[in-house]
Order: structure tokens, then C-alpha cells, then sequence
């Protein structure tokens, strides 16, 4: 999938994060930001290059700002914002790339 | 076969805006017999997409613990209503609520979309039941024909908000500019043998004035009342108790309708009441209604 | 050693401080304990004034040195303008390797952050740090030790000498020019004296500071001019609005008030509630939520509370006031309501070490029967944290919460499972500030659990049926099935502070946190695909 605007997906909200894709060059960089980093940092990572990685998202420039996001919503908001940024519009593939 | 979840207990059920996920990551703490995952009127029109994600994964990933997932769609004149379906079905929602439903039709058309998502997602076909609101004086004028649409059709609600735009009348708190319409909705709901639900309380300074309409609506045969805040729930979960003599009226009738029938006996008294099998369909929704209360300890 | 609790306290710590490792809650109870006075400067000569010019002439004539330890009180919560005006003077006079020894530290204090780092201050003893100077210490800023007690664990170092204070500033919103000290009556009331008492009794020396002087006497006085040594008026004492604010509205937010409604079920249905009955409980939603539940139910069994204790808010003095409650007795208070309320004749000022001290002869404290407390970790050994984030970043105080659990026949804590996706019901608490063994019941907003302890109020909450019951690792079971098991938290070796129990044990140690770099950069460089095109 290729990241062709930057999309923002997500609010500032508790139990909230923000998630921002940007267009790059080379490979896949995520930055975080959360107040649970220390606990739940690793996790966080995780879940969000997994989800890039179902998507597709070879290139690009992640930043997400989390606000103690559960799961759940981690990989909606990024999926969100990847699927702004490739300004898809139509049949999402629930259960598929979504899941 | 009906699907087993048709005729449960929907005393409340609390609309919450799926685009946020402070809302929807726990309700169940509350208590509602039936959450309203909303896709509709609370989500803003540029985040709709979001929410549909945030309700995927909710749906995939939190433990509602029993409580019921309905999930309200886009309204049938948007390009949006045929992918919430998808989404909503995909994700494994118990029901759809369709807005401003205004004829058998409307209920046809979604019903026609649930059917195919079903097939696409493999699930059961009629695993996901469907709710109509009714928010026109056309959708309330067809209540009868929007009963009878579907046999997914679990039941009809009444949004006031709406409808009293179209009867060009404001809301006045006392409940009399709704009464034609419940009183119509009730009968055609009981008639079709589905269940009836009323409309939202929004002001949460006045729950005086909540509790009034409650009581009026459960006087009047409602099943229950959408609510948008937790603090409506146990005032309505408490007007729906049944009262403890009538618990033990309605066991009575239940155990002595039993015995009379094996005796080949009709009509009977109990408490002095003249008691026929009528009786015994609404004695055993109280004892439903009293164990879902957890004040019902019996054997029944 | 390991702990009672089953805390690995370094032995070198030990050593440092002269201390014990804790061994149970009633392991000083009925031992010999010695009491320590203060030496003093008498004041025989009629003609000597009491009043100072300014702080600095007060510092000056109280012989202040290098390595001596001042103390403060938080009577003016986060409206208190004290502490950072003495030790600004401290500061300039270029004193080093202070103590503070302070009832209490909060957000107001954070301009002694730079004090800390250029080693003027050099060892802190406080109930805890909010803000700014929790993170300096757990950074490890600070040179020495920190030091965190309970109030009533503070007036016990206090009156054995393990702590000993060379300086007293005393904030008293009217005081007269011999040192008549009263909570009441000033530009910033802030009602009670009761955590400077102790400080009365023991410094070396006192200074009273205060924006409103009053004729003499100013009685009846709540800390007396026999303990005071000078008197040094200055501008303002404290902000009135962060000192006692308007009295808090009522919470709507729906979980509080679930935890609200499961704690008087939990209280009205254990076997102290009844006439008579005495209750502690706290200043947030939830707490106060709980209480007014609690005195529509004692308006219907028409059941009176004996005695209300603590800080205290409008929704306990109202009991008072409506003849729901006997007496008040009151060490702080947290709103305008509980300050006015004072004028009832059953409302009565007690001193912190009355309130709390666990080493005199029976603090009010042992005559509780439910205190409700909050807590931002409880684990399934039912210990609790109040004073280290689960991040690892010092940042509550440890208040009364380990005095009142212990001494109250029912110890109930509220908290939410989930601080957003920290889950506050873990196996183990980042630090351990109150033993489980004081923690009967963990109220929460998906189940309230009893300690395995107290079968006797585990049979009775079973049988009233009045909350959904869960065991502790039920509820920690929950959480983490919610939000996932958090990793642990990474510490360096350095131990920056440590918990005492209240009697002087030590019952945790903190560690400084590790530096992590923020934001964290996860790069992950994908081959390039080669093209078909």
C-alpha cells in the first residue's frame, strides 16, 4: 500500500491516541509517544507494525501520540490513518486486512 | 427457527458514539441489558470512517459480557448505511437499528443486506436481528407494517427528537405530544408479537421527571427505554422490577396453571382472582423480568 | 533482608538509617518507647520582643547552619507560599545540605527543584511529593535520602528523636506578637493547626509566620506561645483559593459514583454500622459521593455516627450540622464549608499525633471502624501504593492512609480497575506503602473484593448480596485481560528514597528511574520489492 498523502486518524482524548502517516522514502519508521511507555511501550509497537504490517505499509512515517489506548483502538486509528492516506474510499476487506 | 436472542430482556439500552473510545471500551460496568454502538447522528460526517474501525475492533476485541451489541447505521438515504452493515455484521453485532425507518420496505432492504454480509463474513444466516426507529409520523403511521416486515425484526423504537420536528411540535417533558404515537406503537408492536421501546430522556438534570416518564411508559407495555446516560439505568432497571407481591402472585399462577391443566381444570381462582391459561404467558414474563432483577430466588 | 511484606530491603540501607525492616503491623506494640524533647531558649526577659523584621533576620537568630533540617506544614495545601519563601532565603543566605521535613510537599513546592539540584536541599522527609520535586528525586537528584512517613508515623520520629528539627516555620493565618497561633481569623484560614503541633513540641526553635497580626491574646490559641520563638509578619501566607476551596461539586461521573454506591453497600452492610458508628473518609468523588449515599441510609435505619475524623469536607460536617453525627474531629480541612463549620461546638481540632501517632498510648485512629481510603495500586497481596506512579515516578503522599487503614476495624479502598490503561489491581505494587494485612476491602468499579483475612465481612456482604464479589486476583485478572499485563517497569540500582511503616520501620525502598529516551524510534527497514514495472 502506498502512503501517497499524510492522514491523521484519532484524537487527544483519554483512553484515545492520535495516529499521523506521512509519506517516506525508505522503510517504515514509528515514532510513540504515551504515558505508559514504560509499561506498555513495547506492546504499543507492536501492535501498530503489525497492523502496518497487514496493510501493506512498506514506507512511511508513523507517529502516534497515545493517550492509554487499549489495543483495540491502537490498530483502528492506524488503519484509519493508513486508509486516509491512500485515500481509499469504498469496501473495506473486514476481516482480512482488518482484523 | 426464531433466533433464540429475539425476545430477550431490553429494559435499557444506552446509545454510545463509537468514535469514542472512552465510551465503548467498558459500558458493560453499568449494567444495560443492550448497548447502541452508534454509527449515526453522534458520529461527525468526516469521521465516519473512523468510527466504523473503532467498531470493528470493539466488536473483535471487548468483552461486553453478555450484554446485547446493537449497532445503529447510517440512515437508508446516505451512501454510508451499506458499509456500516458490512462492518457491523463483519465484526459480530447481535442487531442493526435502522434510523428513521419509514416503511416495510426500508426494513426489507437492510434486511436484504444482512443477509448477503452474513454470507460474505460466514456467519449463521439470521444471526443479526434488526430494531426499526421510528422517527416520522409516516414511520409511526406504518408501525404495524414495519412489525410484520421480518422475522429478524425484534422490535420497533421511537425516536421523539425527530418526530416531533415532523409533527412541528417541541418537546415538552410531560409526554403528552407522544402519546398518540406510543399508544400506536405499543398496540402494533403487541400485536405482531415483537417488542417496543421509547425514546431517549435528554435532559440528565431532571431525573424527577425521567422517573415520571418511565413509570408512564412501563404502565403503558414499553419493554424498556433507550437511555444515553449510565445514571438512567438503575432507575429504570428499578421501575422494571417487578414488585415483590407480584412475584409471588405470578408464581402462583404459573404452579397452579400447571397443576389445573393436568387435572383437566380451566378456569380457577387464585387469591381470589378468576385465573384462566391467558395468564400464564404474562406470569411467566414476571418471573423473567424478576430473575433478569436478581429479586427472584425461586424454583421457577 | 526480605520484609514482612516481602520486600528485599538492601541491608546497607539498614545500616545508613539505623533502621529495621518491617515485621508487622503490631510488632512495636506494648515495647518501651522513649520520648526525646527539644532544647530550647527560654524567654525570661519581659522586655524581648518576639517580632522579626523579615525571614532573614528570623534565620539568623535561630542560628541557622549548614546540614540543619527545617520544617513546614501543609495546612495551605496548594496555596502555600511557606515553604518557598524561607527556603528562597535559605537559599540566598547560601546555606547547603539542608533537610526539609515537611508534613507534606506538593505542585506549589516545584520551585525548590533548582535548590535540589544545586545541593541546597539535600534530604527531604515528607508523607510524599506531588509534582515536580517527586520527579527530581526519583531522577535521583537529590543528594541524600528521602524520606517518606505517614502524618502519624511523622510525629512519632518526631517525639522519639529520630527526626529532630532545628527550625520550625510555622504558617499561621493569625498569630499575635508573642506567638498565639490560630487556624482562623486571617486573610488565608486555613482552620486547624493539627500537623504543626508536633513541631511546636519538638524543634529547636519556631517561627511563626504570619499575614494577619492580631492584638494580644490571640486565644484560644491552637499552637501557644510557650512553643514559639519569634514572629515575623510578611505579605501573604497563601493563596485563600488553593488553600480551602468552595466546597467540591458533586461528582457525575458515573464510575465514581458505582464505586460511591458499592462502598456504603459495602459499609451499611457489614456489622459497624449501627449507632455510633465512626468513619473516616476522603476528599475525591468518590469518597464524597459515598458519604452522602451513606446519610440517606442512616436518615432511613436512623443510625447517628459517633464520630466522624480526618480531613474533612462540607459532605462530613453536614452530618454534624444535621445532628447525624455526635462530634468532628478534624487534623485538616479541605473546603470553606469545613473550615466555617468550626463554630460548632462539636466540631473539635485534635492534634496529627492524637489523630495518628502509632507509638502513643492509643491514637484516635485505633477507635475507627471504617475509614475509606483511595489508592493508586492495590496487589493481590491487597498491599497498596499511594506514593510511587505506576510509571515508577514518585508522585502521591502517603498521608494518613497507612495510619488509618491499620487502625480502622474496616479499611476500605476505592479505585477504579483501570487509571486509562494502567490497571490499578496488579500482582505486585510498584512500592508498597500500606501493608495488605491493614486492607480489608478493595472497592472497584467492576467488582468489589474482600481480603481472605476478614472472613467475618466476606460472609457478611456475601450474605446481604448488596455487591458483585470478586477475589482480588479476579480483579486483576480482568484488568489485565483488558489491557493487557503491563512490563516492568525498569529501575537503576540507587535507592533515592524509602517508605517507613508507621512505626519507623522500613517497609519499601525506592529506586531511581531509568532514563528512557522519549519518543521512542522504532525504525524497520523493509528491502525494497523489485519492481515489475
Amino acid at each position: 500500500m502506498e502512503i501517497i498523502k499524510t492522514a491523521v486518524a484519532g484524537t487527544l482524548e483519554s483512553s484515545d491516541c492520535m495516529v499521523t502517516i506521512e509519506p517516506a522514502q525508505r522503510g517504515l519508521e514509528i515514532d510513540l509517544d504515551s504515558a505508559v511507555i514504560r509499561q506498555y511501550g513495547k506492546r504499543i509497537m507492536e501492535v501498530a507494525s503489525e497492523t502496518l504490517d497487514r496493510l501493506g505499509v512498506q514506507n512511511a512515517r508513523v507517529t502516534i501520540v497515545d493517550k492509554g489506548a487499549l489495543d483495540c483502538t491502537i490498530k483502528a486509528r492506524v488503519e484509519c490513518a493508513a486508509m486516509r492516506a491512500v485515500e481509499h474510499d469504498g469496501r473495506v476487506n473486514w476481516g482480512g486486512v482488518i482484523r | 427457527m426464531t433466533n433464540p436472542n429475539k425476545y430477550r430482556l431490553r429494559r435499557t439500552m444506552m446509545f454510545l458514539n463509537c468514535q469514542k473510545p472512552g465510551l465503548i471500551k467498558d459500558p458493560y460496568i453499568y449494567k444495560p441489558d443492550s448497548i447502541m454502538l452508534d454509527l449515526e447522528d453522534a458520529v461527525a460526517e468526516r469521521e465516519k470512517d473512523a468510527a466504523r474501525y473503532s467498531l470493528y475492533h470493539a466488536l473483535q476485541e471487548i468483552d461486553y459480557r453478555g450484554v446485547e451489541r446493537v449497532v445503529r447505521i447510517n440512515g437508508l438515504d446516505t451512501d454510508l448505511w451499506r458499509e456500516d452493515v458490512r462492518c457491523a455484521v463483519a465484526g459480530g453485532c447481535d442487531s442493526i437499528r435502522i434510523p428513521k425507518t419509514e416503511n416495510a420496505d426500508d426494513v426489507r432492504t437492510v434486511e436484504y443486506a444482512i443477509a448477503e454480509a452474513e454470507r460474505e463474513f460466514r456467519r449463521p444466516a439470521g444471526s443479526v436481528l434488526i430494531m426499526a426507529a421510528l422517527e416520522s409520523a409516516r414511520g409511526v403511521i406504518n408501525a404495524m407494517s414495519i412489525c410484520d416486515s421480518s422475522e429478524r425484526l425484534f422490535g420497533i423504537a421511537l425516536s421523539g427528537g425527530d418526530y416531533s420536528k415532523d409533527l412541528q411540535i417541541s418537546i415538552s417533558g410531560t409526554g403528552v405530544e407522544f402519546m398518540g404515537a406510543r399508544q400506536h406503537m405499543i398496540i402494533a408492536a403487541r400485536a405482531a408479537k415483537v417488542q417496543c421501546f421509547d425514546t431517549v430522556w435528554t435532559n440528565l438534570d431532571d431525573m424527577e421527571g425521567f422517573r415520571r416518564e418511565v413509570e408512564i411508559i412501563h404502565s403503558m407495555g414499553f419493554d424498556g427505554k433507550s437511555i444515553i446516560n449510565p445514571r438512567q439505568i438503575p432507575i429504570v432497571h428499578e421501575i422494571y422490577t417487578p414488585k415483590e407481591k407480584d412475584i409471588i402472585f405470578a408464581e402462583k399462577v404459573i404452579k397452579e396453571i400447571e397443576t389445573k391443566k393436568a387435572q383437566g381444570i380451566g378456569v380457577f381462582t387464585v387469591d381470589g382472582k378468576m385465573i384462566d391459561i391467558a395468564f400464564y404467558d404474562g406470569a411467566r414474563r414476571t418471573i423473567a423480568l424478576a430473575k433478569a432483577s436478581g429479586v427472584y430466588k425461586g424454583d421457577l | 533482608m526480605i520484609n514482612a511484606v516481602g520486600r528485599e530491603i538492601p541491608d546497607e540501607i539498614l545500616e545508613i538509617t539505623g533502621k529495621e525492616g518491617f515485621q508487622g503491623n503490631f510488632y512495636m506494640d506494648d515495647k518501651p518507647v522513649t520520648k526525646i524533647g527539644p532544647t530550647i531558649r527560654p524567654i525570661m526577659n519581659n522586655q524581648k520582643s518576639k517580632l522579626v523584621a523579615n525571614i532573614r533576620e528570623a534565620l539568623i537568630k535561630c542560628e541557622a547552619h549548614d546540614g540543619m533540617t527545617v520544617s513546614f506544614h501543609h495546612h495551605f495545601r496548594d496555596g502555600d507560599l511557606i515553604v518557598n519563601m524561607v527556603m528562597k532565603e535559605i537559599h540566598e543566605m547560601g546555606f547547603k545540605d539542608i533537610t526539609i521535613c515537611a508534613t507534606s510537599l506538593g505542585k506549589a513546592h516545584d520551585p525548590l527543584v533548582p535548590m535540589i539540584e544545586d545541593g541546597t536541599i539535600t534530604r527531604i522527609e515528607s508523607s510524599g511529593v506531588r509534582g515536580k520535586i517527586g520527579e527530581a528525586i526519583s531522577q535521583g537528584k537529590l543528594k541524600g535520602l528521602a524520606i517518606m512517613r505517614s502524618h502519624g508515623g511523622r510525629v512519632r520520629a518526631l517525639t522519639t528523636g529520630e527526626a529532630h528539627v532545628d527550625i520550625a516555620f510555622i504558617g499561621a493565618p493569625t498569630s499575635d506578637d508573642y506567638g498565639n497561633l490560630r487556624g482562623i481569623g486571617g486573610k488565608a484560614d486555613c482552620g486547624v493547626l493539627s500537623y504543626a503541633i508536633v513541631d511546636g513540641n519538638h524543634a529547636d526553635h519556631c517561627v511563626a509566620i504570619t499575614d494577619c497580626l492580631v492584638p494580644y491574646p490571640n486565644f484560644p490559641a491552637h499552637i501557644s506561645q510557650t512553643k514559639i520563638d519569634y514572629v515575623c509578619v510578611v505579605d501573604e501566607i497563601g493563596i485563600p483559593s488553593k488553600i480551602a476551596t468552595g466546597a467540591a461539586k458533586p461528582t457525575t461521573d458515573q464510575r465514581k459514583l458505582l464505586m460511591a454506591q458499592y462502598c456504603t453497600d459495602v459499609v451499611v452492610n457489614t456489622p459497624w454500622f449501627k449507632d455510633g458508628f465512626s468513619y473516616q473518609t476522603g476528599v475525591g468523588g468518590a469518597s464524597i459521593a459515598s458519604t452522602q449515599y451513606l446519610a440517606e441510609i442512616m436518615r432511613e435505619r436512623n443510625i447517628h455516627m459517633g464520630f466522624g475524623v480526618g480531613g474533612l469536607t462540607k459532605a462530613m460536617c453536614q452530618l454534624l450540622d444535621d445532628g447525624m453525627a455526635r462530634v468532628m474531629l478534624d487534623v485538616q480541612d479541605f473546603d470553606l464549608d469545613a473550615v466555617h463549620n468550626l463554630k460548632n461546638i462539636n466540631h473539635h481540632r485534635i492534634p496529627a499525633g492524637v489523630y495518628a501517632n502509632p507509638l502513643n498510648k492509643g491514637a484516635v485512629v485505633n477507635k475507627l471502624d471504617y475509614v475509606v481510603l483511595a489508592s493508586l495500586e492495590v496487589d493481590v497481596h491487597f498491599n497498596c501504593n499511594v506514593v510511587v506512579g505506576s510509571d515508577g515516578m514518585i508522585t502521591g503522599a502517603q498521608g494518613g492512609h497507612p495510619d488509618t487503614a491499620q487502625g480502622a476495624k474496616c479499611a476500605i479502598v476505592i479505585c477504579p480497575l483501570l487509571q486509562g490503561r494502567i490497571p490499578a489491581i496488579c500482582t505486585d505494587v510498584t512500592t508498597v506503602t500500606t501493608p495488605g494485612e491493614s486492607i480489608d476491602v478493595v472497592v472497584t468499579d467492576y467488582g468489589v473484593a474482600v481480603n481472605p483475612a476478614r472472613p467475618d465481612i466476606l460472609e457478611a456482604l456475601r450474605e446481604a448480596d448488596c455487591v458483585p464479589l470478586k477475589t482480588i486476583e479476579e480483579l486483576r485478572d480482568i484488568a489485565y485481560s483488558i489491557v493487557g499485563e503491563p512490563e516492568k517497569v525498569e529501575f537503576e540500582d540507587r535507592i533515592v528514597g524509602i517508605i517507613e511503616a508507621r512505626d519507623g520501620t522500613v517497609i519499601d525502598v525506592v529506586r531511581q528511574i531509568k532514563e528512557i529516551k522519549q519518543p521512542v524510534v522504532y525504525k524497520k527497514r523493509i528491502n525494497k520489492r523489485r519492481s515489475n514495472g
